[in-house]
């Protein structure tokens, strides 16, 4: 199964290295990994999304707690939350394809954010699913080049990961 | 104000470090300028430094004292790597303060560089790269403590020579207390899972206490020894365990695992509630998990979560320390009105004392005795007689120490010194050199083979140097029999790469080149006589070359792969 792990870690030299290299030692699966400063500069949060079954997610999350960096983290596939991915993708654009590109972006509510006579640079954001959808619905052969950001997420309602 | 290096000193004397093992070189030299103007920090001078990580490895296995190794960067540091992976398998407390080459050089492949920090990061439970030099104080106070508390391990603390350098001082505190956010080791277990983990244990039939290296490390052997005193209940003990239990006592019936006794591994597999104390149902304790002790439930006492439930699904699990853990229980046991089924545990204790019977290795010899040859058993029963049962015993890697984790039979615990879990051939006369400097008063005896004690002979220098009387004990079958036997049972005898034709060294010789006795045993009957000379040479280096039996296998043993517990061999012929 998909899971979604958010860590709060300390914002220091080496951190991520210990959390990639734990997945990379211990045979574990990382599919995206995404990881910035928070509010508070002394922290970082790294959110990644992994496939396991029950028993490996309950090892992944035990020996990332192990870790002496890692100050908190969360399954959030283990409640409601909502999950976000950016995407910025390069499309050929020419013709009649054009209309049809913008009317894609359209019904996925994205953006296109860069133009020229040839080429859109489209924005859209939602769940990875939803990206890959697009991908999909503008067919392979007119993309050009695909950049995702990887997984962000965030519970809902009033449950927090902080300190 | 200090300097850098002189912080990293102060800091050891203000930490209560008395040793340190270590080599000089290039980017340490400013840390050793600091040693040398000190008297307090003694430094032992090993001849090479994966010899220093063994040996800070075996001080903190004999003691409750944190072992220390001091290295050069590059090679100096990457040859500590195989001792800290060593301390790292068996969760023992250590600190390897690397120098490392100077900030502005870091990244441009200067001269003895590497990445200390990412070569040693899969096999530390902690590590620091200082940036500053007034970062030392804190960060050497802070990778004791993550040594030293909850799962021990080594930590590393990688230092750029600019960062000791001599010219630049800074203000000196050592922080009496260290706490840190995203480090809180546990402490007591949840009391509701101890209740119900007394009652399975009260409600048990065919009980048996499985105990590993935690409870040495944990420093609960006496709680160990008094739950199962109260309960009446069997204890077996892991190859990192023996010691927390007596050897000697009724209720121990022996190691188990892959060379554990027949009964051990027998009542195991037959159990119906195990409770597993500081052990990590590692694969040579399991053979194949899916037919692990079929019938048995399991309660788990681990400090590391991550421990329980990994290769064997915990009915109870604990997450706490040994000691607060077991003393909740004692205390449970003694306030309820509840007793064990005394009939069902009798009827179990029969059961065991004829499986005893039947094939016991303690109930008599299972080995030939009628040859001439030395047989590598005896040798060991005549090292427990010669120490009167009471000596450190560290050893290297091979069937000398399984025959030594089952013959010297060890009624204390931190007196068996091995490497169990990485299983590192040429641990064994450093570790024992780490115990001798920790224990100046001991007798430490190194059990050895003529292929393990040749990966860190060199270390026969140190000895002298440092006069450290240790006794090598080398059962020279003259090959590297654990492969060897292998090799008959699986490989049809195809004896690859296992032989030293003959170039195999006089020890003898070589023991008397480094200054040190050299005693060479071929005759059965003169074994006894010669460990003890071995033994009144008090003030020295001993190395005896004991010539025992080639064709020697280790029995029992599990039958693997796909084996259970219950299926062992029990001799070349015989099989459960």
């Amino acid at each position: 199964m998909r899971r979604i792990i958010s860590v709060l870690m300390e914002n220091a030299p080496g951190a991520l290295s210990r959390v990639v290299g734990l997945f990379s030692q211990r045979g574990y699966n990382i599919e995206s990994l995404t990881v910035a400063p928070t509010e508070d500069d002394t922290l970082s949060r790294l959110t990644l999304t992994t496939i396991g079954n029950d028993h490996k997610i309950e090892q992944i999350t035990k020996n990332l707690n192990k870790l002496v960096d890692v100050v908190k983290l969360v399954d959030l596939t283990e409640g409601a939350h909502i999950e976000r991915e950016l995407m910025l993708i390069k499309v050929k654009a020419t013709g009649s394809l054009r209309a049809e590109i913008k009317r894609n972006v359209d019904i996925f509510r994205g953006q296109i954010v860069d133009v020229t006579s040839t080429v859109y640079t489209v924005q859209v954001t939602g769940t990875s699913d939803k990206l890959d959808a697009f991908v999909h619905a503008i067919g392979e052969a007119a993309v050009l080049e695909v950049v995702r950001s990887g997984v962000s997420g965030i519970g809902r309602g009033e449950k927090i990961l902080s300190l | 104000m200090l300097s850098g290096g002189d912080m990293v000193i102060r800091a050891l004397q203000d930490e209560g470090i008395e040793h340190v093992f270590g080599y000089p070189g290039g980017a340490a030299l400013h840390i050793y300028d600091a040693i040398f103007r000190q008297d307090i920090v003694k430094h032992i001078l090993v001849r090479h430094e994966q010899a220093a990580a063994h040996a800070a490895d075996g001080y903190s296995r004999a003691t409750d004292r944190v072992g220390t190794v001091l290295v050069t960067s590059g090679p100096g540091a990457t040859n500590t790597i195989t001792g800290i992976a060593t301390a790292y398998t068996d969760s023992i407390p250590m600190v390897v303060i690397s120098a490392q080459v100077a900030t502005d050089k870091i990244g441009e492949d200067a001269f003895q560089e590497t990445d200390m920090v990412g070569v040693s990061r899969p096999v530390v439970k902690h590590s620091f790269l200082i940036k500053h030099a007034s970062e030392i104080p804190l960060a050497i106070k802070q990778a004791y403590y993550i040594a030293s508390t909850g799962r021990p391990g080594p930590v590393v603390v990688d230092i750029p020579k600019d960062c000791t350098d001599p010219a630049h001082k800074f203000e000196y505190e050592y922080p009496k207390k260290v706490k840190l956010r995203s480090y809180v080791p546990v402490d007591r277990g949840h009391s509701g899972q101890i209740k119900k983990a007394v009652q399975m244990l009260l409600d048990a039939k065919r009980p048996v206490i499985y105990a590993g290296g935690g409870v040495i490390q944990g420093g609960s052997s006496a709680l160990l020894v008094a739950l199962a005193k109260a309960l009446n209940y069997p204890v077996t003990n892991t190859l990192m365990g023996l010691g927390s239990f007596p050897a000697s006592d009724r209720q121990f019936i022996g190691m188990l695992g892959m060379h554990g006794t027949f009964e051990a591994n027998t009542t195991m597999h037959h159990a119906d509630v195990i409770l597993a104390v500081g052990a990590r149902f590692d694969d040579r304790v399991t053979n194949t998990p899916g037919k692990f002790c079929p019938s048995a439930k399991f309660i788990h006492i681990d400090i590391d979560p991550a421990s329980i439930s990994k290769t064997i699904t915990a009915d109870v699990p604990i997450v706490g320390a040994v000691d607060s853990v077991l003393t909740e229980m004692l205390a449970l046991l003694k306030d309820t009105k509840e007793s064990p089924d005394a009939e069902a545990i009798n009827d179990w204790w029969s059961q065991i004392n004829e499986w005893r019977a039947r094939h016991g290795i303690y109930t008599e010899s299972r080995y030939n005795t009628d040859g001439n040859m030395i047989m590598p058993q005896d040798a060991i029963k005549a090292l427990h007689e010669a120490t009167g049962g009471d000596a450190y015993v560290t050893s290297d890697v091979g069937q000398h120490q399984m025959f030594a984790a089952q013959y010297y039979l060890f009624d204390k615990p931190r007196r068996w010194i091995n490497s169990g879990g990485l299983g590192t051939m040429g641990f064994g006369i450093p570790a024992a050199m780490g115990v001798q400097m920790a224990e100046r008063d001991a007798v430490v005896a190194c059990v050895t083979g003529e292929g393990s004690v040749q990966m860190c002979i060199q270390e026969l220098s140190t000895l002298k140097q440092y006069n450290l009387p240790i006794k090598i004990i080398c059962l020279n079958n003259q090959a590297l029999g654990m492969v060897k036997q292998w090799q008959d049972m699986v490989y049809d005898g195809r004896y690859s790469e296992i032989h030293y034709e003959e170039s195999l060294p006089d020890f003898v010789k070589l023991a008397e080149a480094y200054g040190h006795v050299g005693i060479r045993v071929t005759k059965k009957e003169e074994l006894k006589a010669k460990m003890e000379e071995c033994f009144s040479l008090k003030d020295r280096v001993v190395f005896m070359d004991i010539m025992v039996d080639p064709s020697e296998h280790v029995y029992p043993m599990l039958v693997a792969p796909n084996g259970s517990m219950r299926d062992m061999w029990l001799s070349k012929t015989e099989r459960t």
